[in-house]
Protein backbone atom coordinates (compact mmCIF):
# COMPACT_ATOMS: atom_id res chain seq x y z
CA UNK A 1 0.00 0.00 0.00
CA UNK A 2 1.18 3.31 -0.65
CA UNK A 3 0.01 6.82 0.59
CA UNK A 4 0.71 9.72 -1.59
CA UNK A 5 0.75 13.01 -0.08
CA UNK A 6 -1.49 15.50 -2.25
CA UNK A 7 -0.06 18.46 -2.67
CA UNK A 8 -1.12 21.64 -5.10
CA UNK A 9 0.91 21.71 -8.29
CA UNK A 10 2.53 24.83 -9.43
CA UNK A 11 3.81 27.41 -5.82
CA UNK A 12 0.73 26.48 -3.50
CA UNK A 13 0.87 28.93 -1.07
CA UNK A 14 0.56 32.31 -3.94
CA UNK A 15 -2.96 30.34 -5.79
CA UNK A 16 -4.46 29.61 -2.16
CA UNK A 17 -3.91 33.42 -1.19
CA UNK A 18 -4.98 34.81 -4.74
CA UNK A 19 -8.03 32.53 -4.32
CA UNK A 20 -11.26 35.21 -4.17
CA UNK A 21 -12.61 33.74 -1.04
CA UNK A 22 -9.91 34.10 1.04
CA UNK A 23 -8.93 37.57 -0.71
CA UNK A 24 -12.57 38.68 0.68
CA UNK A 25 -12.36 36.91 3.72
CA UNK A 26 -12.40 40.33 5.52
CA UNK A 27 -15.67 41.18 3.36
CA UNK A 28 -17.63 38.17 4.32
CA UNK A 29 -16.88 38.22 7.64
CA UNK A 30 -18.02 42.03 7.97
CA UNK A 31 -21.07 41.11 5.76
CA UNK A 32 -22.31 37.88 8.19
CA UNK A 33 -21.62 40.63 11.06
CA UNK A 34 -23.07 43.53 9.85
CA UNK A 35 -26.34 41.18 8.36
CA UNK A 36 -26.88 39.55 11.86
CA UNK A 37 -27.06 43.27 13.80
CA UNK A 38 -29.26 43.89 11.14
CA UNK A 39 -31.25 41.19 11.69
CA UNK A 40 -31.10 41.79 15.20
CA UNK A 41 -32.46 45.42 15.08
CA UNK A 42 -35.20 45.13 12.86
CA UNK A 43 -36.54 42.04 15.33
CA UNK A 44 -36.77 44.92 18.11
CA UNK A 45 -37.66 47.61 15.96
CA UNK A 46 -40.35 46.30 13.55
CA UNK A 47 -42.72 46.23 15.93
CA UNK A 48 -42.76 49.85 17.09
CA UNK A 49 -42.53 50.85 13.75
CA UNK A 50 -45.80 48.57 12.48
CA UNK A 51 -47.50 50.57 15.62
CA UNK A 52 -46.69 53.52 14.28
CA UNK A 53 -48.05 52.43 10.73
CA UNK A 54 -51.06 51.25 12.25
CA UNK A 55 -51.82 54.77 13.90
CA UNK A 56 -51.85 56.38 11.27
CA UNK A 57 -53.51 54.51 9.20
CA UNK A 58 -56.63 54.95 11.86
CA UNK A 59 -55.76 58.71 11.59
CA UNK A 60 -56.12 58.50 8.53
CA UNK A 61 -59.30 55.98 7.43
CA UNK A 62 -62.12 58.93 8.32
CA UNK A 63 -60.45 61.26 5.80
CA UNK A 64 -60.10 58.54 3.09
CA UNK A 65 -63.61 57.31 3.64
CA UNK A 66 -65.49 60.61 3.88
CA UNK A 67 -62.94 62.82 2.18
CA UNK A 68 -60.69 65.67 3.89
CA UNK A 69 -63.69 68.09 4.16
CA UNK A 70 -66.25 65.86 5.43
CA UNK A 71 -63.80 63.95 7.85
CA UNK A 72 -62.46 67.13 9.26
CA UNK A 73 -66.03 68.91 9.92
CA UNK A 74 -67.04 65.19 11.61
CA UNK A 75 -64.05 65.77 14.21
CA UNK A 76 -65.13 69.02 15.19
CA UNK A 77 -68.51 67.90 15.57
CA UNK A 78 -66.83 65.27 18.04
CA UNK A 79 -68.12 62.45 16.10
CA UNK A 80 -66.34 59.62 16.17
CA UNK A 81 -65.93 56.25 13.63
CA UNK A 82 -65.59 53.16 15.43
CA UNK A 83 -62.57 51.43 13.57
CA UNK A 84 -62.38 48.07 13.49
CA UNK A 85 -59.60 45.92 11.96
CA UNK A 86 -59.86 42.49 10.31
CA UNK A 87 -57.89 40.45 7.96
CA UNK A 88 -58.97 38.74 4.78
CA UNK A 89 -57.40 36.40 2.14
CA UNK A 90 -58.63 36.91 -1.37
CA UNK A 91 -56.40 35.38 -3.88
CA UNK A 92 -53.04 34.51 -2.74
CA UNK A 93 -52.83 37.86 -0.71
CA UNK A 94 -54.02 38.67 3.13
CA UNK A 95 -54.95 41.83 3.55
CA UNK A 96 -55.44 44.41 6.47
CA UNK A 97 -58.92 45.83 6.16
CA UNK A 98 -60.52 48.78 8.12
CA UNK A 99 -64.02 48.79 8.88
CA UNK A 100 -65.17 52.20 9.65
CA UNK A 101 -68.49 52.51 11.42
CA UNK A 102 -70.69 55.30 11.81
CA UNK A 103 -73.69 55.44 14.26
CA UNK A 104 -73.69 51.63 13.89
CA UNK A 105 -73.78 51.74 10.13
CA UNK A 106 -70.71 50.60 8.14
CA UNK A 107 -69.67 53.79 6.44
CA UNK A 108 -66.92 52.13 4.04
CA UNK A 109 -63.59 50.04 3.99
CA UNK A 110 -59.79 51.24 4.04
CA UNK A 111 -57.61 48.25 2.35
CA UNK A 112 -54.10 48.31 2.81
CA UNK A 113 -52.53 47.49 -0.22
CA UNK A 114 -49.15 47.07 -1.43
CA UNK A 115 -46.89 46.21 -4.39
CA UNK A 116 -43.72 46.58 -5.84
CA UNK A 117 -42.96 50.09 -7.15
CA UNK A 118 -40.09 51.58 -9.23
CA UNK A 119 -38.03 51.22 -6.20
CA UNK A 120 -39.47 49.22 -3.77
CA UNK A 121 -42.74 48.01 -2.04
CA UNK A 122 -45.15 50.93 -2.73
CA UNK A 123 -47.54 50.65 0.46
CA UNK A 124 -50.94 52.14 0.10
CA UNK A 125 -54.36 52.63 1.47
CA UNK A 126 -57.15 52.49 -0.66
CA UNK A 127 -60.79 53.89 0.80
CA UNK A 128 -64.10 52.44 -0.83
CA UNK A 129 -67.60 53.04 0.27
CA UNK A 130 -69.53 50.17 1.81
CA UNK A 131 -71.27 48.81 -0.76
CA UNK A 132 -67.71 48.53 -2.65
CA UNK A 133 -68.61 50.36 -5.83
CA UNK A 134 -66.44 53.46 -5.62
CA UNK A 135 -62.91 54.60 -4.50
CA UNK A 136 -63.49 57.08 -1.85
CA UNK A 137 -59.58 57.99 -1.25
CA UNK A 138 -56.04 57.16 -1.67
CA UNK A 139 -53.39 57.66 0.77
CA UNK A 140 -49.55 56.39 0.41
CA UNK A 141 -48.43 54.81 3.54
CA UNK A 142 -44.72 54.15 2.60
CA UNK A 143 -42.73 54.72 -0.52
CA UNK A 144 -39.33 55.13 -1.59
CA UNK A 145 -39.67 56.34 -5.11
CA UNK A 146 -37.78 58.62 -6.61
CA UNK A 147 -37.50 62.14 -5.47
CA UNK A 148 -39.24 65.11 -7.38
CA UNK A 149 -40.22 62.50 -9.89
CA UNK A 150 -42.45 59.29 -8.41
CA UNK A 151 -42.49 60.43 -5.09
CA UNK A 152 -45.46 62.69 -6.29
CA UNK A 153 -47.78 59.85 -6.03
CA UNK A 154 -47.65 61.13 -2.39
CA UNK A 155 -49.39 64.25 -3.70
CA UNK A 156 -53.30 65.13 -2.74
CA UNK A 157 -53.83 66.50 -5.97
CA UNK A 158 -52.29 63.66 -7.70
CA UNK A 159 -54.68 61.21 -5.44
CA UNK A 160 -57.35 62.83 -6.16
CA UNK A 161 -57.93 61.66 -9.76
CA UNK A 162 -58.27 57.87 -7.80
CA UNK A 163 -61.38 59.68 -5.66
CA UNK A 164 -65.42 58.50 -7.02
CA UNK A 165 -63.49 55.78 -9.39
CA UNK A 166 -65.81 53.02 -10.05
CA UNK A 167 -64.17 49.51 -8.57
CA UNK A 168 -65.21 47.27 -11.40
CA UNK A 169 -62.99 49.32 -13.79
CA UNK A 170 -59.41 48.26 -14.41
CA UNK A 171 -57.57 51.65 -13.77
CA UNK A 172 -54.94 52.58 -16.45
CA UNK A 173 -51.99 54.92 -16.00
CA UNK A 174 -52.25 57.04 -19.92
CA UNK A 175 -49.27 59.60 -20.37
CA UNK A 176 -52.34 61.90 -21.80
CA UNK A 177 -54.92 63.79 -20.57
CA UNK A 178 -57.16 61.38 -18.76
CA UNK A 179 -60.54 61.34 -20.05
CA UNK A 180 -62.16 57.89 -19.74
CA UNK A 181 -63.72 56.28 -17.03
CA UNK A 182 -60.92 54.39 -15.50
CA UNK A 183 -58.17 56.44 -16.94
CA UNK A 184 -56.11 58.26 -14.25
CA UNK A 185 -53.05 60.64 -15.88
CA UNK A 186 -49.71 59.66 -15.00
CA UNK A 187 -47.15 61.92 -13.27
CA UNK A 188 -44.73 63.17 -16.22
CA UNK A 189 -41.32 61.23 -15.96
CA UNK A 190 -42.64 58.30 -13.33
CA UNK A 191 -45.12 56.66 -15.79
CA UNK A 192 -43.50 53.51 -13.58
CA UNK A 193 -44.30 54.49 -10.52
CA UNK A 194 -47.96 55.98 -11.71
CA UNK A 195 -48.71 52.48 -13.27
CA UNK A 196 -47.70 50.87 -10.51
CA UNK A 197 -49.74 52.92 -8.11
CA UNK A 198 -53.05 51.73 -10.48
CA UNK A 199 -52.22 48.24 -10.58
CA UNK A 200 -52.20 47.86 -6.48
CA UNK A 201 -55.16 49.47 -6.37
CA UNK A 202 -56.68 47.11 -9.34
CA UNK A 203 -55.08 44.02 -8.16
CA UNK A 204 -56.50 44.45 -4.32
CA UNK A 205 -60.05 45.96 -5.06
CA UNK A 206 -60.45 43.11 -7.94
CA UNK A 207 -59.43 40.82 -4.69
CA UNK A 208 -61.86 42.20 -2.44
CA UNK A 209 -64.49 43.43 -3.97
CA UNK A 210 -66.65 40.42 -4.03
CA UNK A 211 -65.60 39.49 0.17
CA UNK A 212 -65.81 43.35 0.82
CA UNK A 213 -69.48 43.31 -0.42
CA UNK A 214 -70.61 39.79 0.47
CA UNK A 215 -69.36 40.95 4.18
CA UNK A 216 -71.20 44.37 3.97
CA UNK A 217 -74.62 42.75 3.43
CA UNK A 218 -73.96 40.01 5.86
CA UNK A 219 -73.04 42.36 8.74
CA UNK A 220 -76.40 44.32 7.37
CA UNK A 221 -78.82 41.28 8.52
CA UNK A 222 -78.45 40.75 12.30
CA UNK A 223 -78.41 44.75 12.74
CA UNK A 224 -81.22 44.78 11.09
CA UNK A 225 -82.54 41.85 13.22
CA UNK A 226 -81.65 43.67 16.70
CA UNK A 227 -83.83 46.81 15.53
CA UNK A 228 -86.81 44.81 14.83
CA UNK A 229 -86.68 42.95 18.34
CA UNK A 230 -86.39 46.18 19.91
CA UNK B 1 3.54 59.67 8.68
CA UNK B 2 4.58 62.37 10.23
CA UNK B 3 3.16 64.78 7.78
CA UNK B 4 -0.97 63.66 8.78
CA UNK B 5 -3.01 66.07 10.94
CA UNK B 6 -3.25 65.78 14.62
CA UNK B 7 -6.92 64.48 16.25
CA UNK B 8 -6.96 68.23 17.05
CA UNK B 9 -6.09 69.33 13.56
CA UNK B 10 -8.85 67.19 12.20
CA UNK B 11 -11.41 68.31 14.43
CA UNK B 12 -11.16 71.79 13.58
CA UNK B 13 -10.23 72.01 10.05
CA UNK B 14 -14.20 69.95 9.66
CA UNK B 15 -15.45 73.07 10.72
CA UNK B 16 -14.52 75.77 9.03
CA UNK B 17 -11.45 75.63 6.64
CA UNK B 18 -12.12 72.01 5.64
CA UNK B 19 -16.03 72.62 5.83
CA UNK B 20 -17.28 70.00 3.78
CA UNK B 21 -20.26 71.65 1.89
CA UNK B 22 -18.93 75.23 1.89
CA UNK B 23 -15.14 74.54 0.87
CA UNK B 24 -15.23 70.79 -0.40
CA UNK B 25 -19.12 71.14 -1.50
CA UNK B 26 -19.58 67.82 -0.51
CA UNK B 27 -23.01 65.72 -0.25
CA UNK B 28 -24.89 68.62 -1.60
CA UNK B 29 -28.00 66.46 -2.45
CA UNK B 30 -29.55 66.19 1.18
CA UNK B 31 -27.95 70.25 1.34
CA UNK B 32 -30.28 71.14 -0.91
CA UNK B 33 -33.20 68.54 0.05
CA UNK B 34 -33.58 68.82 3.62
CA UNK B 35 -32.98 72.02 4.00
CA UNK B 36 -36.48 73.99 3.72
CA UNK B 37 -37.05 73.34 7.43
CA UNK B 38 -34.58 73.24 10.53
CA UNK B 39 -35.87 70.47 12.54
CA UNK B 40 -35.96 68.68 9.57
CA UNK B 41 -31.93 69.59 8.83
CA UNK B 42 -30.96 69.06 12.26
CA UNK B 43 -32.38 65.68 12.15
CA UNK B 44 -30.27 64.56 8.78
CA UNK B 45 -27.11 66.61 10.88
CA UNK B 46 -27.49 64.13 13.35
CA UNK B 47 -28.05 61.02 11.16
CA UNK B 48 -24.58 61.85 9.38
CA UNK B 49 -22.75 62.66 12.54
CA UNK B 50 -24.16 58.96 13.85
CA UNK B 51 -23.23 57.26 10.43
CA UNK B 52 -19.77 59.43 10.16
CA UNK B 53 -18.89 58.84 13.50
CA UNK B 54 -19.58 54.59 13.63
CA UNK B 55 -18.19 54.14 9.67
CA UNK B 56 -14.52 56.29 10.48
CA UNK B 57 -14.09 54.10 13.78
CA UNK B 58 -14.91 50.69 12.50
CA UNK B 59 -12.66 51.10 9.91
CA UNK B 60 -10.13 53.21 11.67
CA UNK B 61 -9.94 49.74 13.33
CA UNK B 62 -9.73 47.05 11.18
CA UNK B 63 -7.33 50.17 8.96
CA UNK B 64 -4.28 47.38 8.65
CA UNK B 65 -6.55 44.19 7.33
CA UNK B 66 -8.36 47.14 4.44
CA UNK B 67 -6.74 45.45 0.81
CA UNK B 68 -6.22 48.21 -1.56
CA UNK B 69 -8.73 46.85 -4.40
CA UNK B 70 -11.52 45.56 -1.86
CA UNK B 71 -11.10 49.06 0.35
CA UNK B 72 -14.45 50.59 -1.19
CA UNK B 73 -16.61 47.52 -0.79
CA UNK B 74 -15.82 47.67 3.28
CA UNK B 75 -16.76 51.22 3.48
CA UNK B 76 -20.42 50.87 1.36
CA UNK B 77 -20.56 47.95 3.55
CA UNK B 78 -19.96 49.87 6.79
CA UNK B 79 -21.70 52.60 5.80
CA UNK B 80 -25.01 51.19 4.41
CA UNK B 81 -24.70 49.11 7.68
CA UNK B 82 -25.30 52.14 9.77
CA UNK B 83 -27.64 54.11 7.36
CA UNK B 84 -29.36 51.64 7.90
CA UNK B 85 -29.76 51.48 11.32
CA UNK B 86 -30.57 55.13 11.66
CA UNK B 87 -33.69 54.77 8.99
CA UNK B 88 -35.27 52.20 10.86
CA UNK B 89 -34.09 54.09 14.43
CA UNK B 90 -35.76 57.23 12.79
CA UNK B 91 -38.99 55.21 11.70
CA UNK B 92 -39.52 53.86 14.93
CA UNK B 93 -39.27 56.74 17.44
CA UNK B 94 -39.53 59.74 14.75
CA UNK B 95 -42.22 58.48 12.61
CA UNK B 96 -43.17 61.80 10.85
CA UNK B 97 -39.85 62.61 10.59
CA UNK B 98 -38.98 59.63 9.11
CA UNK B 99 -41.86 60.40 6.85
CA UNK B 100 -40.43 63.96 5.86
CA UNK B 101 -37.68 63.17 5.31
CA UNK B 102 -38.39 60.24 2.92
CA UNK B 103 -36.02 58.55 0.65
CA UNK B 104 -32.91 60.73 1.89
CA UNK B 105 -32.31 59.10 5.07
CA UNK B 106 -31.35 55.99 2.83
CA UNK B 107 -29.54 58.17 0.31
CA UNK B 108 -26.66 58.96 3.41
CA UNK B 109 -25.14 55.88 1.77
CA UNK B 110 -24.33 57.52 -1.37
CA UNK B 111 -23.22 60.29 0.79
CA UNK B 112 -19.50 61.52 -0.08
CA UNK B 113 -18.54 63.08 2.80
CA UNK B 114 -18.61 59.96 4.78
CA UNK B 115 -16.86 58.02 2.12
CA UNK B 116 -14.21 60.71 1.71
CA UNK B 117 -13.46 60.36 5.56
CA UNK B 118 -13.13 56.96 5.19
CA UNK B 119 -10.68 57.31 2.61
CA UNK B 120 -9.10 60.28 3.64
CA UNK B 121 -8.70 59.66 7.26
CA UNK B 122 -9.69 56.28 8.99
CA UNK B 123 -8.24 54.21 7.00
CA UNK B 124 -4.74 55.62 7.78
CA UNK B 125 -4.98 57.10 11.20
CA UNK B 126 -5.58 55.85 14.30
CA UNK B 127 -9.39 55.62 16.16
CA UNK B 128 -8.93 58.54 18.53
CA UNK B 129 -8.07 61.08 15.17
CA UNK B 130 -10.88 59.53 13.09
CA UNK B 131 -13.21 59.95 15.59
CA UNK B 132 -12.84 63.13 16.21
CA UNK B 133 -12.16 64.03 12.71
CA UNK B 134 -15.78 62.73 12.40
CA UNK B 135 -17.27 65.15 14.96
CA UNK B 136 -15.57 68.24 13.36
CA UNK B 137 -16.91 67.46 9.86
CA UNK B 138 -20.35 66.20 11.29
CA UNK B 139 -20.44 69.50 12.83
CA UNK B 140 -19.34 71.21 9.92
CA UNK B 141 -22.20 69.88 7.97
CA UNK B 142 -24.62 70.39 10.52
CA UNK B 143 -23.08 74.33 10.80
CA UNK B 144 -23.98 74.77 6.99
CA UNK B 145 -27.24 72.72 6.76
CA UNK B 146 -28.85 75.10 10.16
CA UNK B 147 -27.23 78.06 8.16
CA UNK B 148 -29.31 77.58 4.86
CA UNK B 149 -32.40 75.92 6.55
CA UNK B 150 -32.33 79.38 8.75
CA UNK B 151 -32.62 81.46 5.78
CA UNK B 152 -35.13 79.52 3.67
CA UNK B 153 -37.47 78.63 6.62
CA UNK B 154 -37.32 82.31 7.86
CA UNK B 155 -38.05 83.66 4.33
CA UNK B 156 -40.36 81.02 3.32
CA UNK B 157 -42.70 80.35 6.27
CA UNK B 158 -42.10 83.28 8.76
CA UNK B 159 -40.70 80.21 11.59
CA UNK B 160 -37.59 79.15 12.89
CA UNK B 161 -37.90 75.55 14.20
CA UNK B 162 -41.38 75.98 14.48
CA UNK B 163 -41.61 78.63 15.96
CA UNK B 164 -42.59 82.36 14.61
CA UNK B 165 -40.16 84.77 14.49
CA UNK B 166 -41.52 87.11 11.68
CA UNK B 167 -44.57 89.08 12.04
CA UNK B 168 -47.77 87.73 10.98
CA UNK B 169 -47.75 90.18 7.89
CA UNK B 170 -44.59 88.56 6.59
CA UNK B 171 -45.78 87.26 3.15
CA UNK B 172 -44.39 83.78 2.93
CA UNK B 173 -41.86 83.70 -0.02
CA UNK B 174 -43.06 79.92 -1.04
CA UNK B 175 -39.91 79.88 -3.45
CA UNK B 176 -37.80 79.26 -0.50
CA UNK B 177 -39.27 76.34 0.53
CA UNK B 178 -39.47 75.23 -2.88
CA UNK B 179 -36.50 73.47 -4.71
CA UNK B 180 -35.36 77.25 -6.59
CA UNK B 181 -34.87 78.67 -2.82
CA UNK B 182 -32.34 76.03 -2.12
CA UNK B 183 -29.86 76.33 -5.08
CA UNK B 184 -30.45 80.55 -4.36
CA UNK B 185 -29.93 80.10 -0.64
CA UNK B 186 -26.97 77.83 -1.41
CA UNK B 187 -25.74 79.99 -4.21
CA UNK B 188 -25.69 83.25 -2.25
CA UNK B 189 -24.09 81.64 1.02
CA UNK B 190 -21.21 80.04 -0.99
CA UNK B 191 -20.40 83.43 -2.46
CA UNK B 192 -20.34 85.42 1.26
CA UNK B 193 -18.25 82.70 2.23
CA UNK B 194 -15.62 83.06 -0.74
CA UNK B 195 -15.94 86.64 -0.45
CA UNK B 196 -15.31 86.29 3.49
CA UNK B 197 -12.17 84.36 2.63
CA UNK B 198 -11.43 85.69 -0.41
CA UNK B 199 -11.19 89.53 2.13
CA UNK B 200 -9.45 87.17 4.77
CA UNK B 201 -6.55 85.78 3.05
CA UNK B 202 -5.79 89.77 1.53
Amino acid sequence: MTTTTQETPGSGKNRWTNFFIVQAWLVLLLASFFGAALAGIQLTLAPKIEANKLNETLEKVPELILGADAARASKDSGQQMEINRQYMTAGTKTYSVFKAEKDNQTAGWVVKASGQGYADKIELLVGVDETVNTITGLFVLDQKETPGLGNKIMEPDWRRQFVSKPTHLLLTAVKTKADGPGEISAITGATISSKAVCDIVNQSLNNLRQPLAKAASDKKKPSEKQQEKN
Amino acid sequence: MADQPTAFERFTQGILPENPVYRQLLGLCPVLAVTNSVQGAMTMAGAVLFVLLCANVIISLIRDLLKPHLRIVIFTLTIATFVTIVDRFLAAYMYQMSKNLGPYIPLIIVNCIIICRCEVCASKQSVFTAASDAVGQSLGFALALASIASVREILGTGMFFGFRVLPEMWPDWVIMVLPPGAFLTFGLLLGAVNWVAARKKG
